[in-house]
């Protein structure tokens, strides 16, 4: 399959402003200008940069705290992200949540909890509500390794197989959850084997690919609106930061962060571009600084924005609820 | 108003079976997930001929996986579907507590996407069904935030607050007394009606003492309050309904208006639900009071299984009559 340049140059464009926003939120949380933690996706935004891009306007992302990409491509704005991480009204939350805690169901977006994998059987639900329905839309969700050991991905993997569900199950292998590496998380060596078990069709990607990524992605979404059933796809990676910004990630071998610096996935889409002859180094630079001024003006609106009041606290509970009595 | 020709008698399980078939065929976007609800209808066969007559995917037969399930019914819920999830027995819904308390609960709070879910879970004691069959894991719930909880005692609260519970844009959990099932009936109205959620009931006017319960306690309370009739003793029977919101205004101007208070529930008594009705009397109705808040409740053990102690797990109308009459005494 062949990628054109104007979806190649789309996907270099989010790459580029995920990368942006998210040194800006190292930044900003290393001047202690963020109350809460950071968590971000460095070197690893090739994977939901590529699948959020594969999918169609009313589909919807299940994603998890590595997924800024996602949330960018769907169209939450670098202003909102870094409203949300300092506190303010206009964050997508309200300053109810934080950091990457963020949804939006008119764009699309089932925010995640802190409990990883809870989204997997959330997105299975989404799925069977466009099946029940005869909709042809489809959900793409995302988790680490280290949520793969939970029951809620064994039991959203299983439930989607046996309806076959439009859902496409990503993980994000980064090697690490927190400090434990992928030897103590599970027994297996390619993550893609516990699929299996499920009868779900697997496969593993570059995660710092975009290309390979956005490929794969575009054919298990094409096999889910067909009603195939769902697909998982392992996309294989390196967690460049610690856990979180506070993390120094000691307990990482620094000769495993220096070979995946090479493989870092701007640097990898700008070889392919420059190979393809689609871009050149002109072009990055042009996307750079437009990047970094939607940036500039990002961290404006944050920081312009209005804190809550405290007493809005007690708002949005429940649903404000006028039961329908149907006649 | 329609008179039917001939008064029909309908059990509280019936109810919820007749709840669940209206609101499904007036509204296409019910459906129902659970363990064996679709051609064996159930553990409880609620939900019987309800997969001939809806089809497959609107009377979904899951894989043994609570949180699973109600993980999907969330999702589903978001879409803009009603789903309505039955736990087999509700001591099984431990197993969804992360979903029910983590995502369900704060998905409004946190970014304002509506649940409109409902779990039914049939609950409690009273039939032999040992620690895994019988238990009351309200209280469980009753702490979070965002959720909605409601505990019918009656067939007509069972039908009309199953209705209200699908109707509502929260998630609310629908706790049905598996020992009501079939030992309670009456005449229910043959057009549409809803039980309001927050809503209290007294379900017998008195004077003297105030019973405060919910679920299968209320049929207790309201034996004993016949019995002390004969002693001169008037029992008023507030019946909850909800749990969560509590109607705190009826349970504040019943007790104002005796001054004397049993709570009465059927899970067990440290952390229970009667707990904060205690707390909330004795903050807002101090002076109304003329003697001790009593409380009765099953022990702190889980529910056991030989008859003797299950017998002995269980408040009784011996219990609720006992303490009436020192409550009197004052």
């Amino acid at each position: 399959m062949e990628i054109s340049q104007s979806e190649f140059l789309h996907l270099y464009y989010y790459l580029r402003l995920t990368r942006a926003l998210e040194e800006r939120v190292t930044t900003l949380y290393r001047q202690g200008r963020i109350v809460g933690g950071a968590y971000t996706s460095h070197g690893m935004e090739a994977i939901s940069v590529g699948y959020a891009s594969a999918l169609q306007a009313d589909d919807i992302i299940a994603p998890f705290h590595r997924d800024m990409g996602a949330f960018l491509v769907r169209g939450i704005t670098p202003g909102e992200v870094l409203a949300q991480y300092l506190g303010k009204r206009t964050g997508p939350t309200k300053g109810k949540d934080g950091n990457v805690h963020m949804g939006d169901l008119k764009r699309g977006i089932f925010a995640f909890v802190s409990h990883l994998a809870d989204n997997l059987p959330v997105a299975t639900g989404a799925a069977l509500a466009f099946k029940i329905r005869g909709e042809s839309r489809i959900v793409a969700t995302n988790t680490g390794e280290g949520g793969t050991s939970r029951g809620d991905f064994h039991e959203a993997l299983n439930f989607a197989s046996v309806r076959r569900l439009p859902v496409v199950f990503f993980c994000n292998n980064n090697q690490y959850a927190y400090s434990t590496p992928l030897h103590h998380q599970m027994a297996i060596k390619d993550v893609v084997e516990r699929a299996k078990a499920y009868a779900i069709p697997g496969e593993i990607v570059d995660g710092n690919d975009v290309v390979s990524v956005y490929l794969t992605a575009q054919r298990a979404f094409q096999r889910a609106r067909e009603g195939e059933g769902p697909t998982f796809i392992e996309c294989k990676t390196m967690r460049m930061h610690g856990h979180s910004e506070h993390d120094s990630a000691k307990y990482v071998p620094r000769e495993l962060l220096e070979e995946w610096k090479k493989k870092d996935p701007i640097l990898n889409a700008e070889r392919q571009l420059k190979k393809l002859g689609y871009a050149d180094e002109p072009d990055f630079h042009e996307i750079h600084m437009r990047v970094e001024k939607e940036i500039e003006s990002a961290v404006e609106f944050a920081e312009q924005s209005p804190l809550p009041e405290g007493p809005e606290a007690l708002e949005g509970v429940f649903a404000a609820n006028p039961v329908e009595v149907l006649i | 108003m329609t008179t039917s020709a001939i008064a029909h008698e309908v059990t509280y399980l019936e109810a919820i079976s007749q709840a669940l078939d209206e609101e499904m065929s007036q509204d296409e976007r019910v459906f129902l997930m659970g363990q064996d609800i679709g051609p064996y209808g159930g553990a409880f066969r609620v939900t019987e001929g309800f997969q001939d007559k809806y089809g497959e995917w609107r009377v979904l037969d899951t894989p043994l996986s609570e949180s699973g399930i109600v993980g999907a019914a969330i999702g589903a819920a978001m879409m803009g579907m009603r789903p309505v999830v039955e736990m087999q027995f509700a001591d099984f819904i431990s197993c969804a507590f992360d979903q029910i308390t983590e995502m369900a609960a704060k998905n409004h709070y946190r970014w304002g996407a509506e649940v409109p879910l409902v779990i039914r879970a049939p609950y409690g004691g009273g039939t032999h069904g040992g620690p895994f069959h019988s238990v009351c894991p309200e209280a469980w719930f009753f702490h979070t935030p965002g959720l909605k909880l409601v505990a019918p005692s009656t067939a007509y609260d069972a039908k009309g607050l199953l209705k209200a519970a699908i109707r509502d844009h929260n998630p609310v959990l629908y706790f049905e007394h598996k020992f009501l099932y079939r030992r309670i009936k009456e005449v229910l109205p043959t057009e549409d009606f809803v039980v309001p959620i927050g809503e209290a009931e007294i379900k017998r006017e008195g004077g003297d003492i105030s019973v405060i319960t919910y679920g299968a306690m209320v049929h207790v309370a309201l034996d004993a309050a016949e019995a002390l009739d004969q002693e001169g003793i008037d029992m008023e029977v507030v019946d909850l309904r909800t749990l969560s919101p509590l109607d705190t205004d009826t349970i504040k101007d019943s007790v104002r208006k005796t001054g004397k208070v049993i709570i009465l529930h059927e899970d067990t008594k440290t952390g229970g639900i009667g707990g904060e009705i205690a707390a909330i009397l004795a903050e807002e109705c101090f002076n109304a009071l003329d003697a001790p808040v009593m409380r009765i409740a099953a022990p702190d053990i889980p529910v056991p299984y030989s008859p003797p102690l299950e017998d002995f797990f269980l408040p009784k109308m011996n219990d609720v009559i006992t303490a009436a009459r020192q409550l009197a005494a004052y």
